[in-house]
């Protein structure tokens, strides 16, 4: 945006994967890799919030790393700002570092318990030399009441905290050098309801506040309705469905997005719903089925058909990408993207 | 309502109309639960009291450390010893109070008489040992079979938890499968001698939402076949709605609200209640606009008020000052804590 040139988008990954080695036997030599994500293109706009949904394992948080660079993808690209950062060495990424931050789900594992709040907001600022030592103890200041934690926390352990106060300890670290996009993995999965809704509503205020971006991991596909303006839902380390927020609340068609929505339990009694009961579990990522994964789970009659074919995703409306599978979309759904070409979303 | 005498609807709590046929299976009175520690005794469970029939599915619903998972150790007394001890109440079983039992009818109770399902299946399996093992000592403690018997026991509850060909994963360690599997497994051991009363504490809160569907789905599904009484304690107020016939809801060790399913859904009357039910994100709410939210923390145990403790979370001053607020049945089977400044509605009126 600085530039003045085309406004592009702040972070655009193209089909990229992220292979682990699997070794075994006594001279562990490779036998197989787990196709943690596996092909994923996806772009995420100035101050956009991308929610990422799946089932543990379907390789979000493997792809959140790759994403800031804390992981080498194996194949693909990173675009942050125009700049391709998917081979820079993390000599080079240190500038970087600042723009792009991350909150982690379990606040007592991502804070170090001998540090202070203090030393914990500090530490970023010391390493990317943000002012003297008076301004940056100004800044913390600023950035604890930001969060609304109570003045005299800075002094504290962050152990002397609850879940929702050291999430916000949290917080006030990944926004204390103004980043321009931070992931969010699973950051409300651990707290209660009441805490949720507090920790939802400051992420929601920063963003307005500083323009953040955000790809925000969660498995609860209520919250992340709630807080993102599209959805990625991700199968087995490919998405499957990407749409505004509304469209896949309101207008599914992946067979997978309805399965989960279906899943969710409604907090109202008087709600009598159909549920889709998905049968067994996810398929080993290290020998994933040969086609459609979600159709061999769900042991779909036209499977076969599938192998081989290319099941990339096709713009069924208007921003609102699908997998082109037939085991996976309804037959009116399917007649319509059939003669669609796969392409990646922009 | 108004017609009931409230003095005397406060003598029968822990009792509630039955519809004739139904059984009372177990009932909690006056239940108190504590903790030694250096801070001193520190009450996690205070006063509680409910009851549960056969058949029937009780949900305990709260935020962490609201006292629920201690209601349920107390129930079976497995309190850390010997920190945790109940210090009043009665929990009657069948007619029979748990509280005076002595230890050896204990061990017949629970996983005879009573399952229990536990958060974690990682650690209620023991890793060391192979599943058929660990399903097979049920039937051996309580049926006394013979260990081939019970081998074959323990294939025939696998297979009734719908777990893929069980003659083969009888013989896998826990580590071998997968979460939903595992906690499958812990339902097969806990349903195992098809006791009358289920307690699951937080049974699905580690795992995905598509696997709680068919795990909650398998428990309602037993539970209908066998008639057993369930007591499900969770902080998801989405599984309660689903699978619940009376909820209890827990804040700060004392029962604040108490209503079968609907009218507790439909008409929440506690202030905790309401909070609790508005700050959950609804996929139809509008995306990114604000969540409702409850301020202010839980007190620490150490500090818990006698009076309100939810007036003392929101910082204000409840209007019975010190005094405990008296749980009341404000219309048939839906009892409130009857804090004037937490209750509104109908149950201010009857107060």
């Amino acid at each position: 945006m600085s530039e003045g040139e085309t406004i592009g988008p702040l972070l655009s990954i193209e089909d990229v994967k992220v292979h682990f080695p699997v070794r075994s036997g006594l001279m562990l030599r490779q036998t197989g890799k787990v196709k943690a994500v596996d092909g994923v293109s996806l772009a995420i706009g100035e101050g956009e919030t991308v929610g990422l949904v799946g089932e543990s394992g379907c390789g979000k948080s493997t792809l959140a790393k790759a994403v800031v660079r804390l992981l080498k993808p194996n194949a693909g690209s990173v675009v942050f700002e125009g700049t391709d950062i998917t081979h820079s060495s993390s000599r080079a990424l240190r500038p970087l570092r600042s723009d792009m931050q991350m909150i982690f789900q379990d606040p007592v594992e991502s804070l170090n318990p001998r540090q202070s709040v203090r030393q914990i907001i500090e530490e970023p600022l010391i390493i990317h030399r943000e002012g003297d030592a008076a301004a940056r103890r100004r800044r913390v200041d600023e950035l604890l009441e930001r969060v609304g934690l109570p003045a005299n926390s800075g002094e504290k352990f962050s152990f002397e905290f609850s879940g929702g106060q050291r999430q916000r300890i949290g917080i006030a670290r990944a926004i204390a050098l103004n980043p321009k996009l931070v992931v969010c993995d699973e950051p409300v999965s651990a707290l209660d309801v009441s805490v949720q809704s507090q920790i939802v509503n400051l992420l929601l205020e920063l963003q307005r506040e500083m323009g953040i971006s955000y790809l925000f991991i969660a498995h609860d596909l209520a919250v992340v309705q709630h807080v993102s303006d599209r959805v990625a839902v991700m199968y087995l380390g490919k998405i499957v469905e990407l749409a505004s927020a509304q469209a896949i609340y309101k207008r599914p068609c992946h067979a997978y997005t309805k399965a989960l929505l279906s899943a969710i339990p409604e907090a109202d009694p008087a709600v009598e719903r159909e549920r889709i009961l998905l049968e067994g579990d996810v398929p080993s990522p290290i020998n994933p089925p040969e086609g459609s994964a979600f159709g061999h789970r769900i042991s779909h009659p036209r499977y076969e058909e599938t192998v081989g074919m290319n099941l990339g995703l096709v713009e069924i409306e208007p921003g609102h990408w699908v997998a082109r599978d037939p085991c996976c979309l309804s037959e009116s759904d399917w007649a319509k993207v059939q003669s669609l070409p796969v392409s990646s979303p922009p | 309502m108004a017609e009931e005498d409230p003095a005397k609807a406060v003598d029968r709590q822990g009792d509630k109309k039955r519809e004739p046929g139904s059984e009372e299976i177990l009932r909690v009175r006056g239940l108190e639960s504590a903790f030694d520690t250096e801070r001193g005794v520190l009450k996690a469970v205070d006063g509680v009291s409910f009851s549960v029939d056969r058949g029937q599915t009780l949900g305990i619903v709260g935020e962490s450390g609201c006292g629920k998972s201690v209601t349920a150790m107390s129930l079976i007394s497995l309190l850390p010893r010997p920190a945790g001890k109940v210090l009043k109440g009665e929990v009657i079983f069948k007619g029979e109070d748990l509280q005076k039992v002595s230890e050896t009818r204990l061990h017949e109770v629970r996983g005879g008489e009573i399952g229990t399902i536990f958060q974690e299946p990682m650690t209620a399996l023991n890793p060391v040992h192979r599943i058929g093992r660990q399903v097979s000592e049920v039937f051996r403690l309580h049926k006394k079979m013979d260990k081939k018997e019970a081998w074959e026991a323990a294939i025939e509850a696998l297979r009734m938890t719908r777990i893929p060909s069980p003659e083969v994963r009888v013989g896998d360690y826990p580590h071998q499968l997968s979460g939903g599997m595992r906690q499958r497994v812990v339902i097969a051991m806990a349903l195992a001698c098809q006791p009358d009363l289920l307690i699951a504490d937080e049974p699905t809160t580690a795992l995905d939402v598509t696997v709680q569907a068919q795990i909650l789905d398998l428990i309602q599904g037993l539970q209908a076949e066998m008639g057993m009484a369930a007591i499900l304690i969770t902080h998801d107020l989405g599984v309660i709605a689903e699978n619940c016939d009376v909820v209890v809801v827990m804040y700060a060790g004392r029962v604040v609200e108490r209503a079968p399913v609907k009218k507790l859904f439909a008409n929440p009357l506690h202030a905790y209640t309401r909070g609790l039910l508005n700050s959950i994100p609804r996929l139809s709410l509008p995306p990114k606009s604000e969540l409702n939210t409850i301020p202010g923390m839980v007190a620490p145990l150490s500090e818990m008020a006698r009076g309100c403790r939810f007036c003392q979370r929101l910082g204000r001053r409840s209007s019975l000052g010190d005094e405990r607020p008296e749980l009341r049945e404000v219309s048939p089977g839906h009892w409130v804590e009857t804090c004037p400044e937490c209750c509104g509605g109908e149950a201010r009126e009857s107060v």
